[in-house]
């Protein structure tokens, strides 16, 4: 127990004095605390993996292929929202507009093909450019105005909500009266046994690709760096606005993608859609394991995050509980996320 | 003018790196600096110490890049240069260790070193896929420890945060000694150390200067200014009361000086 090595620390320093001894100690939960701290991504993967144990023992349909497939449907409008969320929250912002900003494209996208008469390729770029301008109105507010992203992004949900309302007077717009393509995202094709959605697919591109550029790329390693201490990323020279803002505008692109994807699995673009969708994103990034105060997690952990609400949100109705259980049982797995990560920061090796 | 210029085995008549020549900064009705000049030669510490408002960081801070003095020169070896950025002083090789110390503590120890400065791969990948080159800059960094004889960081893939204080201080003072830099500007490194970590970076200072890297030290503590330094210009109510060495003069001289309780 004195001096043994630990699982996940640098090479051994030869210890001098008692002081250093007594914080050398490793316990066997200090190791496994090492590993976590190492792995950001493996106690959602863990949590994932024992929800779909525990449920499937609990109920033979749970496990059948249908239900798996319809549990990725279920989560990919969240999933996607949770990779915008993601990058704000790496860099220790938070933006609580994120499904306002959704809506708002999602509503122009539709109205602009069934009103305006526009091209639905055309219309898909204009939804760009609203997830975009929106992205840019938030980064500007952030980085212009130095206001804390939470006061931005709560007026701005605000302000587009009632420019969703406004423009759209209130009115659903049905997939039946769209052009295919807007709706193309919720067709399905087999895969061998599994039905997968084009959406599902989608969002796992769109996964792929943000966790390439987090992980590979400066841009994504300033992030990172302004996420976790800005005054230091700023003195080593990089460009902390600039990073912001771009973090934001990128938000906002993957936001509109996100509008598209909602039109297919819900065949409707609809104003009041989806008022859950801005503090559900921020669940799955929470539970995914990626920290509140910024610089420290993984896009992969948000997807975990999303798939871990839906499965049990899933499994729980499979069990035959009432809904408010499945909410429950959501904010028991916040809480315990959030406990989970504040001891795994702790760790000193 | 009061201040003495004690020649040494270090400076003999050898082209200064830096120089600074009458350099006057008010804030408003406040003078800042009062006509300050400074030497700085290859392969010595310079100490700069002074009680607190005496002008030690605004001297500091026009050194580096970070104030733009009123009037008065810079010289970088016998060149004029005009500082508007931090990035200008950088560019010509002067690095500072802020006393918070500018690492991000979730990267790890190569990240840091190359924290604003990333390598890309070559081709394509590099070009068009902007992929870093990881692989080569942890090896880099590897080699840069080395080459500063900085042993107490063995792994340079573990996070700055699970390191000890005078190991993070040993990566900001890597990361200003690294690719290049011909003067280290170390601002209070020692304040937030216990002392054996202490003592690790004042050795790193004095393998810094072993390897011909002229530091510039900033500090409170006069028995670590007397330990290290070769010549300590001592600063007092914007000037320069004197420049004195650790075998001219006794600590007690120093805080005489900087105090203005005696003249050099």
């Amino acid at each position: 127990m004195t001096q043994q090595q630990q699982a996940a620390g640098p090479p051994a320093e030869k210890p001098t004095d008692p002081a250093e001894e007594f914080l050398d100690r490793s316990t066997p939960l200090s190791r496994i605390r090492n590993v976590l701290h190492r792995y950001p991504a493996l106690s959602p993967a863990i949590v994932l993996l024992v929800a779909v144990v525990v449920f499937g023992i609990l109920n033979d349909r749970f496990l059948r292929v249908e239900n798996l497939s319809l549990i990725t449907q279920q989560v990919s409008v969240v999933g996607t929202l949770a990779i915008a969320q993601t990058l704000i929250i790496l860099t220790a912002g938070i933006d609580l507009s994120v499904g306002a900003v959704m809506i708002l494209a999602s509503m122009v996208v539709a109205q602009m093909t069934v009103n305006n008469g526009m091209p639905a390729p055309l219309a898909l770029v204009a939804g760009l450019v609203v997830g975009l301008a929106a992205g840019a109105l938030n980064g500007f507010l952030v980085t212009r105005f130095k206001l804390p992203p939470f006061i931005v992004t709560l007026g701005t949900l605000n302000i587009f909500i009632a420019l969703t309302l406004l423009y759209s007077g209130g009115s659903t717009v049905r997939g039946s009266s769209m052009p295919a393509l807007l709706t193309w995202m919720g067709s399905t094709f087999p895969v061998g046994p599994v039905r997968i959605s084009t959406g599902v697919v989608t969002m796992l591109l769109l996964y792929i690709a943000v966790a390439f550029i987090l992980g590979k790329t400066a841009w994504g390693r300033h992030v990172y760096a302004v996420g976790d201490d800005k005054e230091a990323a700023r003195l080593a020279g990089i460009p902390v606005n600039r990073v912001l803002m771009s973090v934001y505008l990128a938000a906002g692109a993957v936001l509109a993608v996100g509008a598209w994807i909602q039109i297919g699995r819900t065949n409707a673009a609809s104003p009041n859609a989806g008022v859950d969708l801005n503090l559900d994103s921020i669940t799955a990034v929470v539970i995914g394991g990626t920290s509140l105060f910024g610089g420290r997690g993984s896009v992969w952990g948000s997807l975990l995050g999303a798939l871990i609400v839906g499965v049990f949100r899933n499994g729980l109705s499979l069990a035959g509980l009432d809904v408010l259980f499945q909410t429950l049982a959501v904010g028991v797995l916040i809480i315990v996320a959030v406990s989970v990560d504040q001891w795994i920061r702790k760790v000193k090796s | 003018m009061t201040a003495v210029d004690v020649p040494t085995p270090a400076t003999g008549t050898r082209q200064p790196i830096l120089q600074a020549r009458n350099l006057v900064k008010t804030f408003g009705k406040v003078v800042g600096l009062d006509g300050v000049s400074l030497d700085l030669y290859p392969g010595e510490v310079l100490a700069i110490i002074g009680d607190n408002g005496a002008g030690k960081s605004t001297l500091i801070k026009c050194l580096t890049g970070a104030e733009i003095p009123d009037t008065g020169e810079l010289l970088v070896s016998g060149q004029q240069v005009h500082f508007k950025r931090p990035q200008d002083a950088r560019a010509h090789g002067i690095e500072t260790v802020y006393q918070n110390l500018a690492v991000s503590p979730a990267l790890d120890v190569a990240s840091n070193l190359f924290l604003g400065r990333e390598e890309r791969l070559p081709g394509p990948l590099g070009s068009i896929f902007r992929v870093l080159d990881t692989k080569g800059m942890r090896r880099k960094a590897k080699a840069e420890l080395i080459r500063l004889g900085i042993s107490t960081l063995q792994d340079v893939t573990v996070p700055v945060e699970n390191l000890s204080g005078g190991q993070r201080q040993a990566v900001a003072v890597a990361r200003a000694a690294a690719f290049g830099s011909k003067v280290v500007v170390l601002d209070e490194p020692t304040a937030a150390l216990g002392v054996r970590e202490s003592n690790q970076v004042l050795q790193l200072v004095r393998d810094l200067r072993d390897r011909g890297l002229p530091v510039i030290l900033i500090s409170h503590n006069m028995p670590h200014v007397f330990d290290v330094a070769d010549r300590i210009h001592i600063q007092r109510l914007g000037k320069c009361a004197a420049t004195i060495t650790p075998q001219s003069h006794s600590m007690t001289d120093a805080v005489a000086i900087m105090t203005g309780a005696a003249t050099a």
